[in-house]
């Protein structure tokens, strides 16, 4: 009973922790705001992201204008096609933190709790891999399996993204391994898979939500990279990347469609930054 | 000094030998070839194309074989500009993207160590908070970003400098790429520095030349800087591998023919020789530049050579 309200202790104090603190604060509810237009308001409007509109060709932005955000120079309106861009990026971010922190929890504690040669094979393909510039391996892989679809993508881009957190957990489960109670539980004879699970992981919470939550824009950062330089999402689907792509071309005579998706990108980036830092000095409040 | 830099040596050749192989063995074994997106093929015209690039042969011997070449620097040829061997495209785009990487990282450090410097000089107050959140900003835009919305500014609107491309070199053509790329590097020089300078300045050695009456230019000068700026030489090799992946941003942005447009546009046409010959050549480059970075450590700090 004890045990329990303690284990709920700790992420009611983060949680509240988080609260008090203003620029997370106000990250949350931004972010909340601009997933629920990203969400609700491509279906609410009467254009969709690939609908013509030949009366209003690259049309500048205007609240009294047929399209707030302006149109590109097919005519197709900027503020679904950002919203649609801005919901590509939250889904395939989303997944590729959810499977890169996978992949890097798993590499990582079991590195850490096998030693040894494993370990350090394991960790040296790290290494190797953590040597080169991500960009590269990404290239590499959209060059071999192709470009456009967003599984391929979604590879990609996880394929880079767990190095980070197998590194953390690593070291992470290295200090753990050695501390009394994962030797009581082995004097106890709780076998391996079970010390794993049960004390190794749980411990490991904590450092994961935080590295999987600063994850989430370091990987709209590489979708909107690469969309940038054609690899990632194609036309006619719209990402921050290949709008700010499209917009660059056009930014002399039409720099509304630079600006648009550029804004969204930075805002969305800043706020899941600060909430990442936020959640960081919230579950670990020896770090301040 | 010697046994630290053959570790070294040690480390970034079987990376670089790896690198190469994963590289291989993951483009040739990949669904889709370089002829696919051209017009359907006779089954022997087809058949003449793969003997003439060897991608008939077994992949052992296919590897064999350009294991060979590489070593006498030739990188074959390419599949999607066929007049040009990857070396010749190398040779053309290097120079640019050298000069512009280079360029870059010295502009970011006598932009941000200053910077940093001066921040932590003025711990607390006004010029410290500006700088600290101009950093914080530089680090979190992307260039993709900063580089449209420069040329916007002082291309399209004021007229400064040429929005972009590429005539004959002439400098201010390069500009705004050289300074795009440098902002986020300088941001993190600066923040680097603060930090680490206001460590320093903690320690007893820097109070005690204090207390002995040294003036705060000297202490500055002689005590803290040398130390402060450690952890900045080995930042040096992280920031060579972020310059060269920018590079492929800004050479996109601003139109410039180096060779990391060459990449790019490999990768979208699939041209596996030229992408492998490029990753090859930058990966060399990025482990010969960290290597570099570690041994200059090693150098200026004995404590980094003990293992």
């Amino acid at each position: 009973m004890s045990e329990a309200a303690a284990g709920r202790g700790l992420w009611r104090d983060a949680a509240r922790r988080l609260g008090a603190n203003r620029a997370a604060r106000t990250a949350l509810i931004l972010l909340g705001l601009v997933a629920l237009l990203a969400l609700l308001a491509p279906p609410a409007s009467p254009w969709a992201f690939d609908s013509l509109d030949w009366r209003h060709l690259a049309q500048p932005p205007g609240l009294a204008a047929a399209h707030w955000f302006g149109t590109d120079r097919l005519g197709r309106d900027l503020f679904v096609r950002t919203l649609h861009g801005v919901r590509l990026s939250l889904l395939i971010s989303l997944l590729a933190s959810a499977i890169s922190v996978g992949i890097g929890l798993a590499w990582g504690a079991l590195a850490g709790f096998a030693g040894g040669r494993t370990e350090e094979a394991m960790m040296r393909f790290v290494d190797v891999l953590y040597s080169l510039p991500y960009l590269f391996i990404v290239i590499i892989l959209s060059t071999v399996i192709g470009r456009g679809s967003i599984a391929v993508l979604l590879l990609a881009i996880a394929a880079v993204g767990w190095l980070t957190t197998a590194r953390i957990v690593h070291g992470q489960t290295l200090q753990l391994k050695r501390r009394e109670f994962i030797e009581a539980a082995r004097a106890t004879g709780v076998p391996t898979a079970g010390i794993l699970v049960r004390h190794i992981l749980p411990n490991l919470a904590g450092t994961v939500v935080v590295y999987a939550m600063l994850t989430v824009p370091q990987m709209i950062l590489f979708e909107s990279f690469l969309s940038f330089l054609g690899l990632g999402v194609q036309e006619p689907y719209a990402s921050l990347g290949n709008l700010i792509n499209a917009g660059a071309q056009e930014m002399e005579s039409a720099p509304w469609m630079l600006l648009v998706p550029a804004a969204f990108l930075v805002l969305l980036l800043t706020c899941l930054n600060l909430l990442g830092d936020g959640l960081r000095d919230a579950l670990d409040p020896r770090e301040r | 000094m010697l046994s630290y830099a053959l570790r070294r040596i040690a480390v970034a050749v079987p990376t670089l030998l790896v690198i190469i192989t994963l590289s291989f063995a993951l483009q040739r074994l990949a669904p889709g070839g370089p002829f696919d997106q051209e017009q359907t093929l006779t089954p022997a015209v087809r058949a003449n194309l793969d003997r003439v690039y060897g991608l008939d042969r077994p992949l052992a011997v296919q590897y064999a074989h350009y294991l060979g070449a590489l070593a006498r620097g030739d990188f074959g040829p390419s599949l999607s500009q066929r007049d040009f061997t990857v070396s010749e495209l190398i040779g053309q785009g290097l120079p640019l993207s050298a000069t512009l990487g280079l360029a870059a990282i010295l502009l970011a450090i006598l932009l941000g160590i200053p910077a940093g410097i001066t921040a932590a000089l003025a711990r607390g107050g006004g010029v410290d908070y500006a700088l600290t959140a101009l950093a914080a900003l530089g680090i979190a835009l992307p260039t993709f970003v900063t580089g449209p919305a420069l040329a916007l500014a002082f291309g399209v609107h004021l007229h400064w400098l040429p929005v972009a491309g590429w005539e004959r070199g002439a400098p201010r053509y390069l500009v705004l790429p050289v300074v795009t790329l440098a902002l986020p590097v300088a941001a993190y020089l600066a923040r680097l520095t603060r930090a680490s300078l206001l460590e320093v300045l903690r320690t007893n050695y820097v109070r005690s030349a204090r207390a002995r009456g040294l003036g705060a230019a000297r202490v500055l000068w002689h005590h803290a800087l040398r130390p402060a700026l450690l952890p900045v030489v080995s930042y040096l090799g992280p920031a060579v591998a972020f310059v060269v992946t920018g590079s492929l941003v800004i050479e996109t942005v601003f139109a410039l023919p180096g060779s990391g447009r060459y990449l790019v546009q490999g990768a979208i046409d699939r041209d596996y020789p030229l992408v492998l010959g490029m990753v090859i050549v930058y990966a060399g480059l990025t482990l010969g530049c960290n290597l570099a970075a570690d041994l200059l450590y090693g150098w200026l700090d004995p404590r980094a050579r003990r293992e």
